[in-house]
């Protein structure tokens, strides 16, 4: 009976009750690289629809999840956005219309592939990943996430990194990532504590460098430099008292303005309205096909995992289609000195003479820390520390001194920031 | 600077359409956004066709212009479990037309069409693909006949035409291009692309470069420290060449002791210990010096006899083409400027300064090249002169154009062997890695003949008797007459063309060590143990990958696949073949 099903579709024979869908054909037989001791069968069928998971993110990414994960057998989903849908979200994130612009991304997500999907629940919370508690994320049995946002990505991993107890293997969650720009993209499997985490990989996802100040204040060439002028400077001295509202196109129309004038004066070319939006809203071209494929990858690995019907991903994909279709796929190391998972202090060779705002600013651009209000403490006393404000007020002239003032060569220093749940640990050492 | 507190008038925005492709529009530009509006999408599903339905989706939502659903078939119980765009209520229903109303909800803005009829009407007229800018066949076909004649009548026609193949956790697609398949536009990183002709400066820079640096010993630090870098590389172009007998620095290790001699120029007596312009300077010796060449791809388009020999019939890629080839040799081996300028640490105005002159040299070899254009469209008759901005277009890229000549589909049939021509040798010396994806695309090459040898089979069927002929399938199979997959791929053979006259052709492919056989054999079981089923995720991944070939098809932007990718999901890796 097993073969003949083989013909059902060309000879058009009705296809044996028991196998309903195309996953049950791969999880009642072996492959040739599924495990040797692995069950195929009901019990693996049961364990992959009663498997609890966690989809962060139900822009782009997350819609294609929640829909992959519900044609993949998953049963039990739930998902998490803080996001309302904006006209610009719809030449991808396809489970929205025109008529849900403004509601709840997590809310008409979840209700649409519910409806969709026979048999599947997914329960939306709207709201930020932050104002979930441990007991919360120690429910799930895995997190997929489809964000654009460093700082969550780094804000869960370090939370499933800290929610690890040796002793309970179920308290081990593992992390699957995506994410996307353009026609490239990458999908990363993290088990925390066991592999690389996020935190680990942080150097290989370096931000832009920023353009310095002086050169939009003074020297002016590109048109995204009068762009950033009019967002940082004019805005400051002209409306500092209004919160800049990136999605409100009065605000954004006066930053175009701004900005041409000043490139107008300077003689600079090129200052568009979507230019203005795309450097003030920092926006990262974005496509269906593309989420598509980093979606579905992530998938693909979340299926693995819960069924073990085939070996998983280790640890890392990316994905370029720019010059036709180019995958590296490779394992990438756990760092010793990672602030989340590892133990030690990194080695940072620092100029003694370097003030301590110096110091702070160099953090910030460091590729694997990209701190913005950072607290630092000494082993003896807080060298710097943004809150609260009498403390603030109190380090304050600190900042001015050298380093060598505060810190003895081969000091240890903590350094945290309240977007992380984070401290890192740098040992300070004197170049001569 | 003193700023008027005016309440700036509400601008006229961008429209509606620009606000809902803003993302993409920042890929592929109006330009790409319009060739995608006007393209029609043919999609010809065979088997559960998941993959195809996938990739629809992918360009329902960016806009393509219009698609016809092609597909014969009920909705099944089956389709429900993997099928994202039926519904319960859809089950007994034409799959065509029940897959074009959701699809349809997903973008008001395009046209979609259900035909629920047999792909073999469009095997069968060659005239019924002519309309079409595209074609998506999901294989395997009915038998081989249905996917030759189609894939024949797509070239014919030069219609891009994609063959995808998905099961289990393998998925697979051949693109079909035309012979010839120019691209203009292929996006080449920026930073590679600089050229700003240090070795070949023209009057009008020199004129700035005398203004500015000559007399750098004496400018105030300010002025030393914004000196952008080009110029500082001409100044001291100029300071070696008078020591070294009029040469540029050629090799890595003059460059290395030019920039030394640059760095050395750096001011040092501030506060920094240095200066960014010499830094700048510096760091860009080594891709900045570089002696004229051209790309191996624009190569072969000159070296091309549709470049060399123009026809009044010629496509304007052609005679653009042999334009700047004219401009090369004339040109003593450089390229038409492409114009644009690096940011570099420089005065507001000395930078636009600098910028306009790049600008303005970018112009004058534009115009140059136009104008042996419009004398080859005389020479040879051509009824319309080409657009100066697509002139313009490929001048701005001419070092980064890519030709690709399209290739035809392999077919597998059970009666035939596979002619692999100037493929052979090196596709054989591929599979015998046996870390290589290629078994991927031969276990879908067997799917094909295997459908192919049922076909043959169910021919017999007499239309009275389908229990009888199911009792008797399934005899076949128990008895081994149609073997399961994996022992009829073991028999199956592709052989080469008889390299040598004296032999036959020897079955194909051969494996020369034990572990290329099993990697072949496990990809072959893995396959069957999916008994034809999709799994939904690698058809939504495969389908992300072929909807974005097929955009970079469409819009002729960035570099499409040539010609065969595989996936494998085990893995989580792809590979592309010239097959
Ligand atoms: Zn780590």
């Amino acid at each position: 009976m097993v073969e003949i099903s083989a013909y059902s579709n060309t000879i058009g024979q009705e296809v044996d009750e028991l196998s309903r869908t195309y996953l049950d054909n791969l999880l009642n037989k072996p492959g040739p690289a599924s495990d040797p001791d692995w069950v195929p069968g009901p019990e693996t069928i049961g364990a992959l629809e009663s498997s609890k998971v966690l989809v962060i993110g139900a822009g782009g990414l997350g819609c294609e999840i929640l829909k992959n994960l519900a044609l993949s057998g998953f049963k039990d989903i739930h998902v998490i956005d803080m996001d309302t849908i904006d006209v610009s979200n719809l030449n991808r994130q396809f489970l929205f219309r025109e008529a849900d612009v403004g509601k709840f991304k997590a809310e008409v997500a979840a209700a649409f592939v519910e409806k969709r999907v026979k048999g599947v629940k997914i329960i939306p919370y709207n709201g930020k990943i932050q104002d979930k508690d441990e007991e919360y994320y120690m429910q799930f049995k895995m997190v997929i996430c489809g964000l654009d946002s460093i700082e969550a990505r780094r804000w869960i991993n370090a939370t499933l990194v800290d929610m690890v107890d040796m002793e309970d293997p179920e308290s081990l969650k593992p992390l699957i990532d995506g994410g996307t720009e353009g026609f490239k993209g990458q999908a990363r499997v993290i088990l925390p504590t066991m592999n690389s985490c996020i935190e680990c990989q942080l150097d290989m996802h370096a931000p832009r460098a920023a353009v310095p100040l002086c050169t939009l204040a003074t020297i002016p060439r590109q048109p995204s430099h009068c762009i950033e002028w009019a967002h940082i400077i004019a805005w400051e001295e002209h409306r500092k008292d209004e919160v800049l509202d990136t999605d409100d196109p009065e605000h954004i129309t006066w930053l175009y303005q701004k900005a041409l004038a000043r490139a107008q004066e300077f003689n600079i070319p090129g200052v568009t309205y979507s230019l203005t939006q795309g450097v003030v809203k920092n926006i990262i071209p974005a496509i269906a096909s593309t989420n598509a494929i980093i979606a579905a990858s992530c998938c693909n690995e979340a299926f693995k995992i819960a069924t073990s019907c085939n070996p998983f991903l280790q640890n890392y994909m990316m994905y370029s289609g720019d010059e036709g279709v180019y995958t590296y796929t490779f394992e990438t190391e756990r760092k010793e000195d990672c602030p989340v998972c590892g133990n030690l202090a990194r080695t940072l060779t620092v100029n003694p003479d370097m003030t301590l705002q110096d110091f702070i600013d160099s953090l910030g651009e460091r590729a694997e820390a990209q701190l913005k209000k950072p607290t630092l403490r000494s082993e003896e006393k807080s060298l710097y520390s943004q809150f609260p404000q009498s403390l603030r007020q109190q380090t304050a002239p600190n900042l001015t001194k050298k380093l060598s003032e505060l810190v003895v060569d081969g000091e240890e220093i903590g350094v945290s920031d309240p977007a992380f749940t984070i401290a890192f640990k740098y040992k300070l050492i004197f170049s001569s | 600077m003193a700023e008027k507190a005016t309440t700036p008038p509400i601008l006229q925005g961008p429209t509606a359409k620009e606000k809902k492709y803003d993302r993409q529009l920042r890929l592929w530009a109006a330009s790409g956004q319009a060739a995608l509006e006007n393209a029609k999408v043919l999609f010809l599903n065979s088997n559960s066709g998941v993959v195809g339905v996938e990739t629809l989706k992918n360009l329902i939502l960016p806009g393509v212009g219009s698609f016809t659903i092609v597909d014969e078939t009920k909705v099944s119980e089956l389709d429900l479990g993997v099928n994202f765009f039926l519904e319960e209520s859809s089950l007994g229903r034409w799959r065509a037309e029940e897959t074009c109303k959701f699809l349809q909800e997903l973008n008001p803005e395009v046209k979609i069409n259900a035909l629920r009829e047999s792909i073999d009407a469009f095997a069968d007229d060659p005239n019924r693909l002519e309309q079409y800018s595209l074609v998506l066949l999901i294989g395997p076909t009915r038998n081989a006949r249905v996917l030759e004649r189609i894939c024949q009548h797509a070239d014919k026609s030069s219609i891009p035409l994609f063959y995808i193949h998905c099961q289990g956790f393998f998925s697979q697609f051949s693109l079909q291009l035309p012979a010839q398949f120019p691209i203009v536009d292929t996006h080449p990183d920026p930073a590679s692309t600089q050229d700003l002709r240090l070795l070949n400066p023209w009057p009008e820079l020199l004129e700035l470069l005398e203004k500015k640096t000559g007399n750098l010993g004496s400018l105030s630090d300010h002025d030393h420290g914004h000196v952008p870098y080009v110029l500082i590389l001409l100044h001291f172009l100029n300071v070696w060449k008078a020591s070294h007998d009029g040469q540029a620095p050629a090799n890595y290790s003059e460059k290395k002791q030019f920039k030394a001699l640059v760095e050395s120029g750096a001011r040092t007596n501030n506060s920094e210990g240095g200066e960014e312009n010499f830094d700048e300077a510096a760091a860009a010796v080594l891709k900045s010096l570089n002696t004229p060449s051209i790309s191996s791809g624009l190569r072969e388009v000159f070296e091309s006899d549709d470049c060399q020999n123009l026809k009044s019939t010629s496509a304007n890629f052609w005679v653009i083409a042999n334009g700047i080839q004219k401009f090369h040799t004339s040109h003593n081996g450089i390229l038409p400027l492409p114009g644009a300028l690096p940011d570099m640490k420089a005065q507001s105005s000395d930078y636009i300064q600098l910028q306009n002159i790049y600008k303005a040299k970018a112009r004058s070899d534009l115009a140059a090249v136009t104008q042996t254009i419009r004398s080859s469209e005389q020479e040879v008759g051509r009824k319309s002169s080409i657009e100066q901005a697509e002139i313009e277009a490929f001048c701005k890229g001419a070092q980064f154009v890519k030709l690709i000549h399209g290739r035809p589909i392999r077919v597998a049939k059970c009666s035939a062997e596979i002619d692999w021509s100037d493929r052979a040798k090196a596709l054989s010396q591929e599979i015998q890695d046996p870390d290589s994806l290629l078994p991927i695309y031969f276990a879908f090459l067997a799917l094909d003949r295997y459908q192919d040898d049922i076909d043959r089979i169910q021919k017999l069927r007499k239309p009275t008797d389908d229990q009888q002929f199911n009792d008797i399938m399934a005899g076949r199979v128990v008895s081994g007459a149609v073997p399961p997959l994996p022992t009829f791929a073991e028999s199956a053979h592709f052989s080469t063309p008889a390299v040598d006259p004296e032999h036959d052709p020897k079955p194909w492919p051969r494996f020369d060590i034990p572990e290329a056989r099993e990697t072949f054999d496990n990809v072959v079981k893995e396959l069957d143990r999916a008994d034809w089923g999709e799994l939904h995720n690698i058809a939504a991944l495969t389908g992300g990958m072929v909807a974005q070939e097929v955009i970079k098809v469409i819009t002729k932007q960035y570099v499409p696949v040539n010609n065969t990718c595989v996936l494998d999901g085990i893995a989580s890796k792809t590979a592309v073949f010239k097959i």
